[in-house]
């Protein structure tokens, strides 16, 4: 390893931007003539949609225009589509309701935008958009997921009877049914999984530019993806030609997932930058985010896990019902499918699984990706099952994990995955001896002498990230490929840019991605630029959710990277007479092994492109380009283990200690790593202990605002103690398996496993407020 | 409309405005100042964090007319020639993923050891203290980290 290569702490070339005030993120860019767009958004959680009377608003000052829903359909733009069918056990295909970007006939979430004014000051515009008179005519809601499937329930969309969207299932019933009915012992157990909000510290924002001289348009916006922005703003929404249309996701504060999809306000201010002449910007506020920012999780399930008499696992049983809200966003369906039950095997060999997932349409934002997407709540339901068990058996939570856990591999699950390394003894091992897990009883008793209830819960988790094999997921339902792409672009003076179709958004790629490139070439990473985020400058790219940068994008850089050094040795070759095969590239020159002939990088970069004296037949100039397709899902896992105290007057708790022993395969900066796994770990104990978003029984999000929806703060959280295992993932080059995910995933069963632990009462529901423990350690 | 005349970042600067400009719009869409951010509505979340009269304040409560007269610094401003020592420890310490609290943290904890004095800040301390910040990425581990060790350099 050099000293900026994999493995090394190198700080991160992005930080001197954003520390000084210098980053550049959507809502800091203008253009001239510049105006902003206001929504007229409903107040009604499901609604007629009369007439429209902007006549007022017009008048205002400032105003140039006030548009609304007919007029887009007028103008042939598409609805808002989801991009992975799903088809239902009896095989129909999911019930897709239709979804425009301002509608003009029913709203089915507060919030859900009819209309937008466009005025040349932010002011203006939000003065005149209160001024746009609705005639609303309200229609009974229904909000609560299990309540939409009843008979008589509001119905949502008329190609979706009795509010289904699909009713899709997993596994052999008739086996696990067989498995449960011959068990030892059955654990059953009622879970949901509570409603979140993303909550990514840089609101949405969007600005449109329509150029009427080249008939083009660009667009800034706050994405994770902007090519798949892009592709389906053109193929889908009919906003634009792709070719004359370009997307740019700048500096972006944060995504989760919720930066993943395409909003009707991207839709909306393209549309109308061309309607009006003038480019539009809008920028979203606080309870904007909260309002129509997709929203994570909402799981309602039941579980019965089968136990032989000797504690193995023999079967699991799971029946869920996942709120989609009032629309399907672009990948939710996916989410309670695919990244979901393809996990209820977690690290445990079980020979039987099967589950049935339906999903439903509520008065409600849409849900989709939020950071885990799936993974947490099959984890949280796995491990929450798994530690009730052990307490009803009456046997050491860790040693019924152990005794369960798989441990040879490749290793096939019953549902779909297909592990393919993985040491779960060692991360258990290396948390429990990082918890001091032996020294637990001590610390409970003398929590317990100050008149305090300590608890100690643990969770072992697995993910499935990098994803995905683009003829797997499209033999699955996905519209698109997931592969990543990436162009190295050597200059003649020997200096790199990298392209990449990734997206950093607090990932730190432009450190990472150039560590690769240090280590393979021995360049100094301050030599090697890294561009990203703009669909002018980078060919294309499926950008960065599910962990799968590291896996899948810089697998990509790789290819490229073999591609440019084969070149560069052909080179190197005809210029020092050697043969090819003798050329070695390290440290910054090209040399021939054994002699002490050689050449500095640059010198035959230099020559790359000044062409004099190339190889017969080759092009001049040393840039390549490579698509990586992965061959499988990554399978990143570890153990959490969490411990709190409870005061039983107030129910408050107090989280005392939280280990993480996490294997994510190769790591190219461990500092990055531990940061990604303690941002991970925030936002699970946030929704173990304080997250959650309340819907009143008319469709009023109640917590709609950083004073009501309670999100983790400094003093809430302990420091953490994170550490890493590793097993090579043989799938990619770089034995990689991401980590962006890991903490959200593995730490909500671990905290609540430790709550109940304490509190000596299992019955107890996210988010742990402390009147639902105070209540729950006084029953 | 409101004349409004202060020093920014030592720079005397003098604009008229819609009476209800806030502060933190004063800043970035008059002057162009765009490292304070707005990340919430309620005051909540701290993004928007600068000092006026050398005390740190909410951008976005303040109307740009209260400020008239006052002494304003900005993330801009804090460095003097190299980066201020909170600036470097954050960097140092991995403080920051996404960027988009970073100002309104590193402002606040600039006044933070201006307040308590340098070297006087334990971990609990400054957990109780950034209440008024949120970050969404960093689970604050590295933030305590940074400013613990700005304060203890700072204190020489």
């Amino acid at each position: 390893m050099g000293v900026e290569g994999i493995g090394a702490r190198v700080l991160r070339k992005e930080d001197k931007r954003f520390i000084s005030g210098k980053g550049r993120y959507t809502d800091d860019m203008t253009v001239p003539g510049m105006c902003h767009a206001a929504f007229v958004r409903s107040p009604h959680a499901h609604a007629r949609v009369g007439s429209i009377d902007a006549s007022e608003a017009e008048s205002m000052p400032g105003v140039i225009a006030v548009l609304n829903g007919t007029q887009l359909a007028g103008d042939g733009i598409g609805n808002l589509i989801c991009g992975w069918m799903i088809h239902s056990k009896d095989g129909s295909p999911m019930n897709m309701g239709a979804y425009p970007a301002l509608a003009s006939e029913v709203v089915r979430y507060v919030g859900q935008a009819v209309a937008v004014v466009v005025a040349e000051t932010q002011a203006q515009a939000r003065d005149a958009a209160e001024k746009v008179v609705v005639d609303w005519q309200e229609l009974p809601a229904v909000i609560d997921p299990v309540k939409a499937l009843e008979p008589g329930a509001p119905q949502l969309h008329p190609e979706a009877p009795n509010n289904l969207i699909y009713d899709w299932e997993i596994g052999d019933a008739a086996a696990v049914d067989k498995a449960i009915a011959e068990a030892a012992h059955v654990t059953t157990m009622e879970i949901t999984n509570n409603r979140l909000v993303p909550n990514a510290m840089e609101p949405r924002a969007a600005l449109a530019s329509y150029d009427t001289a080249e008939d083009h348009y660009t667009l800034w916006t706050t994405s994770q993806n902007p090519h798949v922005a892009r592709l389906v703003l053109s193929a889908f929404y009919n906003v634009a030609p792709e070719h004359k249309l370009r997307v740019i996701a700048p500096d972006v504060g944060g995504g989760f997932g919720s930066k993943i999809y395409i909003y009707p306000e991207e839709i909306v201010c393209l549309w109308a930058s061309k309607r009006t002449g003038v480019p539009v910007k809008w920028t979203g506020d606080r309870t904007e985010a909260f309002l129509t920012d997709a929203h994570g999780r909402d799981h309602v399930s039941t579980a019965k896990m089968a136990f032989d008499a000797d504690n193995r696992i023999t079967a699991l049983k799971v029946d869920t019902i996942a709120n989609l809200g009032g629309y399907m966003s672009l990948f939710s369906s996916s989410v309670p499918t695919y990244l979901y039950a393809t996990l209820l095997s977690g690290q445990y060999d079980i020979a039987n699984i099967h589950c049935n997932v339906r999903t439903v349409y509520t008065n409600t934002v849409p849900v989709d990706a939020y950071r885990g997407a799936g993974r947490p709540e099959a984890t949280y339901l796995l491990e929450r099952v798994v530690e009730t068990a052990a307490r009803e058996l009456g046997v050491s939570p860790a040693e019924l994990r152990r005794k369960n856990f798989i441990t040879e591999f490749p290793h096939q699950t019953p549902v779909i995955m297909a592990y393919d390394a993985g040491n779960y003894s060692a991360s258990l091992d290396a948390a429990m001896a990082a918890a001091d897990y032996d020294g637990f009883a001590a610390r409970k008793a003398e929590a317990e002498s100050r008149g305090r209830k300590r608890g100690i819960g643990m969770s072992c988790y697995i993910e499935a990230c990098g994803i995905a094999p683009s003829q797997a997921v499209g033999s699955l339902g996905a519209g698109v490929g997931l592969w990543e792409s990436a162009e190295v672009r050597v200059n003649p003076v020997g200096t790199i840019e990298v392209l990449t179709g990734s997206h950093s958004h607090g990932q730190g790629h432009e450190t990472t991605f150039a560590q690769l490139v240090s280590e393979r070439l021995g360049l100094p990473t301050d030599n090697i630029q890294i561009v990203h985020g703009d669909t002018d400058k980078v060919q294309f790219g499926m950008g960065t959710y599910g962990s799968r940068s590291g896996a899948v994008g810089m697998s990509a850089i790789v290819k490229a990277l073999d591609k440019v050094e084969a070149k560069a040795k052909k080179i190197a070759a005809h210029l020092l007479e050697a043969s090819e095969s003798d050329i070695e590239i390290s440290g910054g020159e090209v040399s021939v092994a054994g002699t002490d002939k050689k050449l500095g990088w640059h010198e035959v970069c230099l020559a790359a492109y000044t062409a004099h004296n190339l190889p017969e037949g080759m092009e001049p100039g040393l840039k390549e380009g490579a698509f990586y397709d992965p061959t499988n899902f990554t399978f990143p896992a570890g153990c959490y283990i969490c411990e709190v105290e409870v005061d039983p007057a107030t129910g408050d708790v107090e989280v005392v200690q939280f280990v993480a022993a996490d294997d994510f395969g190769t790591i190219i900066n461990p500092m990055i790593v531990e940061g990604q796994v303690h941002g991970g770990i925030a936002q699970g104990v946030g929704q173990a202990l304080l997250e959650g978003a309340q819907y009143d029984e008319t469709g009023q999000l109640v917590t709609a605002s950083y004073n009501d929806y309670c999100m983790p703060r400094a003093s809430n959280l302990p420091s953490f103690n994170v550490s890493t295992t590793e097993t090579v993932c043989p799938g990619n080059p770089l034995g990689m398996k991401g980590c962006g995910e890991a903490g959200a995933i593995g730490s909500p069963p671990a905290v609540i496993n430790a709550i109940t632990d304490a509190i000596g009462n299992n019955d107890l529901s996210m988010p742990a407020t402390p009147e639902k423990v105070w209540a729950a350690a006084n029953r | 409309m409101a004349n409004v005349t202060m020093t920014v970042n030592g720079r005397s600067v003098s604009k008229t405005v819609d009476d209800r400009t806030l502060l933190v719009q004063f800043l970035r869409e008059e002057l162009g100042l765009t490292g304070t951010h707005v990340g919430c509505d309620t005051s909540q979340c701290g993004a928007c964090v600068v000092h006026v009269n050398g005390k740190s304040a909410k951008a976005c409560t303040i109307l740009a007319a209260q400020a008239d007269g006052a002494e304003v610094l900005t993330i801009e401003g804090l460095a003097n020639g190299e980066l201020h020592p909170v600036q470097a420890a954050f960097r140092e310490h991995h403080g920051l993923q996404c960027g988009f609290c970073t100002p309104g943290m590193i402002m606040s904890a600039v006044d933070m050891i201006n307040r308590h004095g340098p070297g006087k800040l334990d971990e609990a301390t400054v957990r109780e203290e950034l209440d008024g910040n949120i970050c969404r990425c960093t689970g604050y581990h590295n933030i305590v980290k940074a400013i613990l060790a700005a304060s203890d350099q700072m204190a020489g």
